[in-house]
């Protein structure tokens, strides 16, 4: 399995994110979760700043594995950038 | 409220005008307990999948049901959320796709 660095950016309340994060669990893949909705309103703007670089459409989960990135729940596309087929 | 009150409430409202929750209840009740945590923070229920601007004039357009419900349903079956879907993608004659962002990119942050 591929082992970049993953980094979720995350909605605590969101189903999509919820599927993604569970995807990972099951997968065995250590990363690091933001849960936006949750941070403090500076931090919450600096860290959509950052989003907004990797996706600009800024929607959630934006989910980066190593160079790329992952915009939304695409189960498919999520395993093959983790090198899990 | 509790979130099965919250169930039946909406289940009564929302199905004669054609809007059914998603058969899959588990991911149901996670959205509905999204939407009460949003309503304790923010005093609205505020999209559990939309990230909000704590200001309820600026997120009109997403307090559930969002107003991208009525395209999103007609179009893929059902919500952003998956929340909300029509009778047929409940039945599988329609195809789960993912329901891509309508909301403008300008609204989605402040």
């Amino acid at each position: 399995m591929n082992q970049c660095p993953v980094k979720l950016y995350s909605l605590s309340t969101c189903s999509h994110c919820r599927d993604t994060k569970d995807l990972l669990n099951q997968c065995g893949v250590n990363y690091d979760c933001v849960e936006v909705d949750t941070l403090e309103p500076a931090k919450r703007r600096t860290y959509l700043e950052e989003i907004k670089k990797l996706n600009p459409e800024c929607t959630f989960p934006t989910l980066v594995i190593g160079d790329k990135v992952v915009v939304g729940f695409k189960k498919d596309e999520i395993k093959e950038d983790l090198g899990i087929t | 409220m509790n979130a099965d009150q919250l169930y039946e409430a909406l289940r009564k409202v929302q199905e004669p005008k054609g809007y059914y929750f998603n058969k899959d209840k588990a991911r149901v009740f996670q959205l509905l307990e999204g939407l009460l945590e949003n309503k304790g923070r923010y005093g609205y229920m505020c999209c559990p999948c939309r990230l909000a601007a704590e200001d309820r004039e600026w997120d009109r357009d997403i307090i559930c049901p969002c107003v991208y419900r009525e395209p999103d349903v007609a179009e893929y079956g059902s919500c952003y959320c998956n929340l909300y879907v029509s009778r047929e993608w409940n039945e599988g004659k329609i195809p789960d796709v993912y329901v891509p962002e309508r909301r403008p990119v300008e609204k989605r942050f402040r």
